[in-house]
């Protein structure tokens, strides 16, 4: 889990400490974000299909109420057992109560940043359940005790050599083998052995169709499969926002969602989830947890449209040089620095500033959110809450008051010339500009105003 | 034609050359050009602080000072972004803004779609290779560029522009539009991060044999050029419009 007071610059400050990790960091996330260019330029109709994404997902909230009913019924008409919680507590309450009733002792999960952001691991496993992750890379972080630092690639933080240690203490492999084949062999053989023995599985939701009841799962490594074949009991978690109206709109996010994610043209597995399997027991709970704040929020409702690609993580060049552990909201990056503040804005305020809005986001995004200016508008929260730090709250009052009032900025911007050149290095150097390794500008002697005022005067 | 010459409130105080090299620009085509006395700032650092108070005051103040000219033109697309886009957050309903909006021109922009020009008022020989930088609000919110996202054809103002100068060479850096890590406020919020984008932004112009590193807005080559220059290193930074003036040299 995250430290509750996680303030972005600092966590960031201490992540480039060691700059060549952070240079093979941002490079390996680049790579996905070029493989991603690679896939998408392949298809003629890229930002056609990007449109029409958005507008399945903008058409899809505005009748949100509407096709949720519509899919609960479908859901229930299969057998499945649909269950709606307003809140985390709810959510994690209602699974474990399943979970209590059937006496299960082992539960096998598939990704699902919906149970990260309700805390359910830990509520779980305080009642006395084993929560087994069993997307590899979310069994790294869990094994580390540490939350997943990207939502696709959840330890895209760490080399093959930690893993080699890791797996060295936790599973036994070799010390020193740091090959990822013998890693992923190892990690497989040992999830097998939780896979035959666990006695429910839990998936998230990738894409849940109102018109059929069905929920769709797209994993690369099939653990979805073997955690919901295997057992006995499969609930599947989600969000409200994952609802798509028809069958035939699927299609369109699917060929959006790994070229976007991972660069591929499609995950490895897709698997549609209708009712379950003969002999054992599917249930559907379907979380709000804060979504319906946003979906009243003009300036923000369309953060609900994210299909958790990732996309916006791997074009960040914030997030590549600062990863995902230096957000303190469970989701990191672009998306996660709105729907953060969205959630709490005290808490999660800071992340709205981690961001230099240079707009590549919203440009990446498979369902076209308007990222960057989400979070300029986040701040204006930030402001207004009165969450800003004090330092920087007067330095904007008396922007504000300068920029009404130009003789007095013209005098500031004269001062500054003036005073900057005869300033002792020392103190240059331990500005917030210059410490990290990089000069003052040169300061002019004279603004464009005084030159322009003097030529106007000497044309007269 | 009567010109508002839009110059940002940090070009003021730190780059009069740009700004002096910009009315020039306009004045060798012909143009009426007339700076407001007393202009501030656009409130862009206020905005992208949360400030709307401040931003909707600012943008009101803006609007009463250039409504009446026929074009507005400034020597950055982040600041004339923050004009046409961000100003309808706090004044879309002001009938002045409604009828300034779509005159408000980045000095590029304008050269190209109001002025149509296919040569410089005074030729300018630079037989030196010069790698192109993409300021983000340019590319991305005035489409100065096709910005390397979008699956659309490749365009690029900067690149068509600079044909216009003899004996240039383009380059472009690997990561043809990624952030130089500037930011605004971002620059001093975030300084660690924002220096380690600029490094890695410096690195790759040099990486292209390039003697310059070329681009529309002042503040990201202010922020490249600390760096470069903390650094020792031999590329300049150096605005278009310095080039298009044959002021390139001296820098």
């Amino acid at each position: 889990m995250k430290a509750d007071n996680l303030y972005h610059p600092d966590a960031a400050r201490a992540f480039l400490a060691d700059g060549a990790r952070a240079s093979w960091h941002d490079q390996a996330i680049w790579f996905v974000r070029q493989k991603r260019d690679t896939q998408a330029r392949q298809l003629p109709e890229w930002e056609e299909l990007r449109k029409l994404a958005e507008q399945i997902k903008a058409h899809t909230l505005s009748r949100l109420d509407e096709y949720l009913l519509q899919f609960e019924e479908n859901a229930r008409h299969n057998g499945v057992t649909v269950h709606f919680a307003a809140d985390a507590a709810e959510h994690n309450r209602i699974v474990h109560q399943l979970l209590a009733a059937r006496q299960v002792k082992k539960l096998v999960k598939s990704k699902s940043m919906l149970t990260e952001e309700c805390g359910l691991n830990p509520y779980l496993e305080a009642r006395g359940i084993e929560v087994i992750d069993t997307d590899l890379g979310e069994r790294i972080v869990q094994l580390r005790h540490e939350a997943p630092s990207h939502i696709v690639m959840p330890a895209i933080h760490l080399k093959k050599e930690q893993i080699s240690e890791l797996f060295h203490e936790e599973l036994g492999t070799e010390a020193g083998n740091n090959d990822p084949t013998y890693l992923t062999h190892a990690a497989r053989a040992n999830l097998r052995q939780h896979f035959l023995t666990a006695d429910a599985g839990l998936t998230g939701v990738n894409f849940a169709v109102a018109e059929t009841g069905g929920v769709v799962v797209c994993t690369n490594e099939g653990n979805a499969d073997l955690g919901t074949a295997l057992p006995r009991l499969h609930i599947a978690s989600m969000g409200i926002e994952k609802i798509i109206p028809k069958l035939e709109h699927l299609g369109v996010f699917t060929r959006l969602l790994a070229r976007s994610a991972i660069g591929s043209p499609v995950t490895t597995y897709t698997s549609h989830f209708h009712r379950a399997r003969p002999g054992g027991e599917m249930h559907i709970v379907i979380v709000d947890n804060g979504r319906s704040d946003i979906l009243g929020n003009p300036d923000f409702y369309a953060s609900l449209r994210c299909i958790r690609c990732g996309a916006c993580m791997n074009t960040c060049p914030v997030y590549r040089r600062s990863s995902g552990h230096s957000y303190s909201y469970v989701i990191p990056g672009p998306i996660g620095s709105t729907l953060g503040p969205s959630r709490d804005i005290k808490k999660h305020g800071s992340m709205a500033f981690a961001c230099t809005t240079c707009g590549s986001c919203s440009n990446v995004c498979p369902v076209r959110i308007n990222l960057h200016e989400q979070l300029i508008l986040q701040r204006k929260r930030v402001f207004d809450a009165g969450a800003l730090k004090p330092a920087k709250k007067m330095g904007l009052l008396a922007m504000r008051f300068l920029t009404r009032h130009p003789a007095l900025l013209d005098g500031a911007g004269k001062a500054m010339r003036k005073v900057v050149p005869i300033l002792p290095e020392v103190i240059k150097d331990s500005t917030a500009w210059s410490r990290p390794g990089r000069e003052l500008p040169e300061m002019p002697e004279h603004s464009f105003k005084e030159l322009y005022r003097r030529s106007q005067e000497n044309k007269q | 034609m009567k010109v508002g010459l839009f110059i940002p409130c940090f070009v003021n105080e730190l780059y009069p050359h740009v700004a002096m090299a910009t009315l020039e620009l306009l004045e060798g085509y012909g143009v009426e050009a007339v700076y407001p006395l007393e202009q501030s700032c656009c409130g862009q650092p206020l905005a992208n602080n949360g400030d709307s108070v401040g931003a909707c005051a600012a943008a009101e103040r803006f609007t009463g000072l250039f409504k009446d000219f026929d074009y507005v033109v400034a020597p950055s697309g982040s600041c004339v972004s923050h004009v046409k886009h961000h100003f309808p957050w706090y004044i879309a309903d002001n009938a002045d803004f409604q009828r300034l909006q779509p005159r408000v021109y980045e000095i590029v922009e304008f050269l190209q779609d109001v002025l149509r020009v296919d040569k410089l008022p005074k030729p300018v020989y630079f037989p030196h290779k010069v790698s192109i930088h993409q300021s983000c609000h340019g590319l991305r919110e005035l489409q100065h560029a096709s910005p390397s996202e979008l699956m659309i054809p490749y365009q690029s103002r900067l690149e068509r522009i600079l044909q216009l100068v003899d004996g240039i060479e383009i380059g472009l850096p690997e990561r043809r539009d990624e952030c130089c890590g500037f930011g605004g406020t971002f620059c001093v919020d975030e300084p660690e991060v924002s220096v380690a984008m600029g490094r890695d932004r410096v690195a790759q112009h040099e990486a292209t044999g390039a003697e310059y590193i070329v681009g529309a807005d002042s503040s990201c080559l202010m922020h490249m050029g600390g760096i470069i220059r903390h650094n020792g290193r031999t590329i300049r930074p150096l605005h278009v419009v310095e080039l298009l003036t044959g002021r390139g040299g001296a820098a």
